[in-house]
């Protein structure tokens, strides 16, 4: 431990720096990872819970009892001092500082109790039906399909696609190959966010409003995807692809066999950069689907806030399982995916 | 798994196999470079370059209908609608007072956002290119909000956020009473701006951190021979040799802030009011959101953002072609 703080450029000392740049990282950390935490442990908590203030850390719930003459559940008390003190009471209602009691075993005798002489009664309770109710009440198992079957297919389309245009740009020598790829990489300037009024009019007249299509198609040819592959492929030698040809390859098979194995750790990068965007894409979706069944997860996350203001515990559940795929995939390609980012400069 | 894998890819190369050796042959293999170009040309002029062109011919043409055809030729009657204003420093005075007040908005959000961000990220990167302990953890960390989806950024602050959030509950456990911040205009718009630092920073210390790593060695340990202080050595080495980086870090994370959407939809939805309505949320109320869908003007704020956009790239494809003059 002592090693482990002291051992920083060389001196044997910490000084002032170290210590602002440690609280930085310290504060950073709990900046990044708190809110987060928090989610998760909050969507493991009752309704109840949720609805107390203040709240929590931990799932610890009040507990309710079910007293005869009452239609609802009451909330259980331990009642710590005052005339009552050392019994287990149920809560009536709250008049101001007061509490109208009950003891479960008398039903019919009300006590009142000063609100600051009693403790509510509490049991960690992990609430799991904030996940299976996700099944069973809501569509979640169609909302994960659509934004799976989305990323995937949009994902395997982008690489074959970006792939060829790349194979082509990199490795043939043709008249207009310069302007093609200037053309492409121009698209760049141009991001969808500032062409969605003509973009809905191309799309609704080929008839995709609503299908996951509309997500698909306008999405699968990416400058990005073409720039990273074209540059990879540059560095295999030509050599190689001629060698093939000689022993009577089709070109198909020289792309196939030959250059697209050679390309993975890109493909590789850019089979990640088309997972992200797709999976969190919002904006584009929200236009162009509009019924529930075809919503993506986002989608669906968005109408739930907006429907179920109330009914916390089902959105946090959800918006777990929504963040979960993703983190899983950062947890085990973490430095793979930064090294791809730092080199490539794209996001 | 691998087998499977195996499989299909054998399969999808026979699939095509023999069409593509047809082409070919009819072809010549020199023109199989247009086959391999074709899908991604076809899409990029369907979806990119075809709603270009669209896109004027929306915003000089006036109604709700989506179809070309249908539409009357206005002119430049959607842009004088927009930019109809007594004073463009007061969106009350404007006839689209919501226009203007998302071009506020959006001015404001672009300058702390980026300006923070930059700032915040520089100092990150500073630090963890220092010879610290647990580096690869920490550098994890700020990266990992950039992974997430920005409705799962804005739902988690919202929870915090929320009247009965922990926030609240901190403040009034540090005895400084609660505050409704997703309704009051100020708070909300700082939210706003925290949340889209919080979620976008990492990605701007990778960048920086990867610049800061490219600058050689020698140059410090020439500079700690001649005894140079730590904070000169920052402003007179790290900090010039850096710059390249810091134009890319800058004019990228300006071309993001312009555009910034869906995080602040899901979090305050603009609101309370206009506060937080930016441009693209403008756009998308205009033209999607409330009818009758007014594509017209939607389109013509559109190419008003496309027109920022254009001269932002332009500058830092200036900036960068003269450091690399000076250079």
């Amino acid at each position: 431990m002592l090693r482990f703080l002291t051992q920083r450029r060389g001196r044997d000392r910490l000084d002032m720096t170290d210590w602002i740049a440690f609280g930085f990282l310290g504060l950073g950390v709990f900046l990044m990872l708190g809110p987060v935490l928090w989610l998760t442990l909050s969507s493991f908590k009752t309704e109840a819970a949720l609805q107390e203030y203040p709240p929590k850390l931990l799932p610890l719930a009040p507990q309710f009892v079910e007293v005869e003459g009452f239609e609802t559940a009451l909330q259980r008390f331990q009642v710590v001092s005052g005339e009552h003190a050392g019994r287990e009471l149920a809560q009536v209602r709250r008049v101001g500082l007061n509490a109208q009691m009950v003891d479960p075993a008398n039903p019919d005798e009300r006590l009142n109790v000063h609100i600051n002489d009693r403790e509510a009664v509490r049991a960690v309770q992990v609430e799991t039906e904030n996940y299976t109710g996700l099944f069973t009440r809501f569509n979640f198992l169609r909302y994960f399909w659509n934004s799976t079957f989305i990323t995937v297919v949009a994902t395997v389309l982008t690489v074959l696609f970006n792939s060829m245009a790349a194979f082509a740009l990199a490795k043939y020598r043709f008249t207009g190959r310069n302007t093609v790829f200037l053309l492409i990489i121009a698209t760049l300037m141009i991001p969808p966010t500032v062409t969605l009024v003509p973009l809905f009019l191309v799309v609704s007249q080929m008839g995709l409003i609503n299908s996951p299509w509309a997500v698909i198609w306008p999405a699968i040819a990416t400058p990005t995807g073409v720039f990273l592959l074209r540059q990879y492929m540059l560095t295999i030698p030509d050599d190689l692809l001629d060698a093939a040809r000689m022993d009577n390859a089709s070109e198909w098979r020289v792309y196939w066999k030959i250059v697209l194995p050679l390309s993975a750790p890109a493909l590789a990068v850019l089979i990640i950069f088309s997972v992200m965007w797709r999976w969190n894409e919002f904006l584009w979706p929200l236009i162009v689907l509009n019924r529930s069944e075809g919503f993506t997860l986002q989608l669906a996350l968005n109408s739930f806030q907006g429907e179920l203001q109330t009914a916390w515990s089902s959105l946090l559940a959800m918006t777990v399982l929504t963040l979960l795929p993703i983190t899983l995939v950062f947890a085990f390609l973490q430095k793979f995916i930064t090294q791809g980012i730092a080199q490539s400069g794209v996001k | 798994m691998t087998a499977l894998f195996r499989t299909l890819y054998e399969g999808a190369f026979n699939l095509f196999e023999k069409p593509m050796r047809m082409l070919q042959y009819s072809l010549g293999a020199h023109r199989m470079a247009w086959v391999f170009l074709l899908p991604n040309l076809l899409i990029f002029g369907l979806f990119t370059y075809l709603p270009i062109l669209l896109n004027i011919w929306y915003s000089t043409t006036g109604g709700d209908r989506i179809l070309l055809g249908d539409r009357d030729w206005v002119g430049g009657d959607n842009f004088a609608t927009l930019f109809d204003c007594g004073s463009y420093l007061d969106p009350n005075s404007c006839r689209r007072d919501l226009f203007w007040r998302a071009v506020h908005n959006t001015g404001w959000f672009v300058v702390l956002q980026v300006g923070f961000m930059i700032l915040l990220s520089l100092i990150a990167a500073l630090i963890l290119n220092r010879n610290i302990p647990l580096k690869g953890f920490f550098r994890a960390v700020f990266f990992y909000p950039v992974l997430l989806s920005p409705v799962v950024v804005a739902l988690i602050w919202k929870w915090i956020l929320q009247r009965n959030g922990v926030l609240n509950a901190g403040m009034d456990w540090a005895g400084m009473g609660t505050v409704n911040w997703l309704l009051d205009p100020s708070w909300a718009f700082f939210w706003i701006v925290f949340v889209s630092i919080w979620a976008n920073m990492g990605f701007y210390v990778l960048i920086l951190l990867a610049g800061l790593q490219a600058i050689p060695g020698d140059v410090y340990e020439a500079a700690e021979m001649d005894g140079t202080p730590a904070w000169r050595q920052l402003v007179r080495i790290t900090l010039p040799l850096l710059t390249p980086t810091l134009l890319v870090v800058m004019v990228l994370s300006l071309i993001r802030a312009v555009q910034a959407f869906d995080e602040i939809y899901v979090l305050t939805g603009g609101g309370p009011g206009s506060a937080t309505t930016l441009l693209i949320q403008y756009i998308y109320d205009v033209g999607f959101a409330t009818r009758p869908r007014q594509f017209g003007l939607a389109a013509a704020a559109s190419l008003v953002m496309a027109g920022v956009l254009l001269v932002l790239t332009l500058l830092q494809l200036a900036a960068t072609r003269k450091r690399a003059e000076e250079g």
